[in-house]
């Protein structure tokens, strides 16, 4: 039997439902394991009668808590899916900014509603935590697949720099340059650091993750604390750290 | 025949975004006709403050999950501009390689999943899979080959790797490039199938006369910065954006609008069209040709076809770009530098039309202003007013409740436009 899905876009970019149109080859095959219900971005028939929801974006103005209070009522399995669902992603960014000053700095005198950015978990219970800025097409494949058969979904518990490893990689690190990789929950095949630059940490910590190393590694390399603190807080994903000159 | 007429869409569907079309009539009167965005707003601008130039090409592709290698480019070329730095020829190359790829995906993405089911009578793609089997392979074809494009140039299709300030983090693989080449060969019949189908439809029969706004360089057909041009006759420089857009608020619409000469103006493939047609590739010429697109055309209807004649340009031209590539040593792919205080616009060709960032940074190279005008903001005037007019001409040609719904559905879809980007 299809699952039935439904997709849903709050704050965010709609970069992750892109996706399910991406990898062009295996689309047609995808797409027979899925009754697509509700999908505002390319389907004008809107059904109400979905038992998975995908959720894209954070949360940040009240009629989206209306909108995602609803849909959990509905779901049978919500997925938080992507980085701005997960953690807040980017736009978690705007929190540290008084609200009046940043509505003020964009629109002026025009009164905008706008809340402090917040998570999916935040609000309502999550089912499933699928990250990524964006998702990785391959690992919502599988995922796919694993909830249409029934068996359990699992994401990778040891970091990106396993991948990264893999691919027979330099470092970035011996060039001089923090990356997220040692700390990072891999799925992504470690696309940053073999584009080479850093991983910014997109996917939230890794399961096995050893912090105070990675702490010692940045500092026994004299690597700018500035630098660390803008990578951690990019997406929301890590809590802060504190360092010799914060 | 005098009657009353109330069409109010919430959350329009087959756009990437939320936004409401409403049209009022009474006694056969338009009363109101307007085009409200109410997506939530995100701040980027504010966010972009404090952040290092360095970083900011991460940030700012987040704006678009279509666009974002526009909005990394855009964003990149200001930082450069602003504080001098000249890329290498090759990373110049690789980029405008890039740029092809997603445009190419985001029209093919367009013309496939969000405009053939309105023609076709469906309500998406997922039918014309059964009803138009050679049509939807062409189509995803050709995405494909767009994202493999972004991917082979930048590390990624949505959200590009190595995109980087002052050139390219890393050369793309050659037997890549090699393999990409083949892909192109064998996308043009894809492209010819495509070409068909969109002759052998009715296009809307639609004018309203409107200034048209791009790039222009001159020498070849425009994608990363250049001088900013409109068919009313108005060239300035890149830096001067802000005469361009003239931006304004309006209280029903969290993304804002523009204004040039006229109360409303467009940005898209039909602008670049209108301003550079003579700088295509011959057989995109030809394509036009076919299609009767000639400059300066002010049927909106007419950018889809525009964006098809894209299509055939940006496979020749990528052809030419990669062929290039493949003869070069790709070796000197980025210029070092030391960020400094400055302050510049960066300005490209987004797939849907003129992109500008504008960055100021200290002596530190970190953000302490930053400014983007999206393209679909340059379009809201354009799409209200077009709401208008379109909705006035159905009643006079007594035009059913339903096929005026279709067609302000349509006219919207048109311009392609990309309402979270807007609402940045």
């Amino acid at each position: 039997m299809k699952l039935k899905i439904a997709s849903f876009d709050f704050t965010c970019c709609e970069g992750c439902q892109l996706q399910f149109a991406n990898s062009e080859s295996t689309l047609t095959d995808f797409l027979e394991l899925l009754d697509i219900r509700n999908f505002r971005e390319i389907l004008s028939e809107k059904h109400d009668d979905y038992d998975i929801a995908f959720i894209e974006g954070s949360i940040s103005r009240e009629d989206e808590v209306e909108r995602l209070l609803k849909i959990r009522l509905q779901a049978k399995v919500l997925v938080a899916f992507g980085t701005c669902a997960c953690f807040g992603g980017v736009n978690s960014l705007k929190n540290r900014f008084p609200l009046d000053e940043t509505v003020r700095e964009v629109y002026g005198a025009m009164a905008i509603e706008t809340l402090p950015v917040r998570k999916i978990s935040d609000l309502v219970k999550v089912d499933l935590s699928i990250p990524g800025c964006p998702v990785a097409k391959e690992e919502v494949e599988r995922i796919i697949v694993s909830l249409a058969t029934g068996s359990q979904v699992t994401l990778p518990k040891y970091p990106v720099c396993v991948e990264c490893k893999q691919q027979l990689n330099t470092c970035l690190f011996d060039l001089g340059e923090i990356c997220m990789g040692p700390i990072t929950r891999a799925g992504c095949n470690a696309v940053c650091p073999t584009g080479k630059t850093a991983c910014l940490g997109c996917r939230g910590p890794a399961e096995e993750l050893n912090m105070p190393a990675f702490l010692e590694l940045v500092r026994e390399r004299k690597l700018s604390h500035s630098d660390l603190q803008e990578k951690l807080s990019f997406y929301n994903a890590f809590e802060p750290v504190a360092t010799d000159e914060t | 025949m005098k009657r009353d007429f109330s069409l109010d869409i919430r959350h329009l569907t087959r756009v990437e975004g939320h936004a409401n079309i409403q049209i009022t009539v009474r006694d056969g009167e338009l009363v109101d006709a307007r085009w409200a965005i109410v997506e939530t707003p995100r701040f980027f601008e504010v966010m972009l403050k404090g952040m290092s130039a360095e970083r900011v090409p991460f940030l700012t592709s987040r704006i678009c999950g279509i666009c974002s290698i526009s909005h990394s480019l855009a964003s990149i070329r200001a930082v450069e501009r602003a504080m001098e730095i000249v890329p290498p020829v090759a990373a110049e190359k690789t980029r405008l390689l890039a740029m092809h790829g997603e445009t190419l995906q985001s029209h093919a993405l367009h013309l496939f999943f969000l405009v053939a089911p309105d023609f076709a009578g469906t309500s998406s793609v997922l039918p014309l899979m059964q009803s138009h089997p050679d049509l939807v392979r062409a189509g995803l074809q050709l995405k494909e080959l767009g994202n493999e494009i972004s991917t082979v140039t930048t590390g990624r299709c949505t959200h590009p790797v190595s995109l980087v300030v002052g050139g390219i983090s890393k050369a793309p693989d050659k037997q890549r490039l090699f393999h990409l080449r083949t892909m192109i060969q064998e996308s043009k019949p894809a492209l010819e199938i495509t070409c068909a189908f969109f002759r052998s439809l009715t296009i809307p029969d639609f004018s309203r006369e409107t200034e048209f706004i791009s790039l222009s360089n001159g020498s070849n057909y425009p994608a990363i910065g250049g001088q900013l041009v409109s068919t009313d006759g108005v060239k300035r420089d890149e830096n001067d954006y802000l005469l361009m857009t003239n931006e304004y608020t309006r209280d029903f619409s969290t993304s804002k609008f523009t204004r040039l000469s006229r109360e409303s103006s467009v940005a898209g493939a039909l602008a670049r069209f209108n301003n550079n047609a003579h700088l295509l590739h011959p057989k995109a010429k030809e394509c036009a040709a076919r299609f009767g697109l000639e400059p300066v055309c002010h049927n909106p209807f007419m950018n889809n076809i525009a964006q098809l004649v894209e299509c055939v340009h940006i496979l020749e031209d990528a052809e030419r770009l990669i062929n290039w590539l493949l003869d070069m040593e790709l070796i000197d792919i980025k210029t070092a530098y030391r960020p400094k205080a400055g302050s510049a616009t960066g300005a490209v060709e987004a797939p849907r039309g003129i992109l500008y960032h504008h960055i100021e940074t200290d002596d530190e190279g970190k953000v302490t202003k930053a400014d983007c005008i999206i393209p679909t903001t340059q379009n809201n005037g354009n799409i209200h007013d077009d709401l208008r007019s379109l909705a006035a001409q159905a009643f006079k040609e007594e035009k059913s409740d339903e096929e005026i719904t279709k067609l302000c559905e349509m006219v919207v879809r048109s311009y392609d436009p990309c309402v979270s980007c807007s609402v940045h």
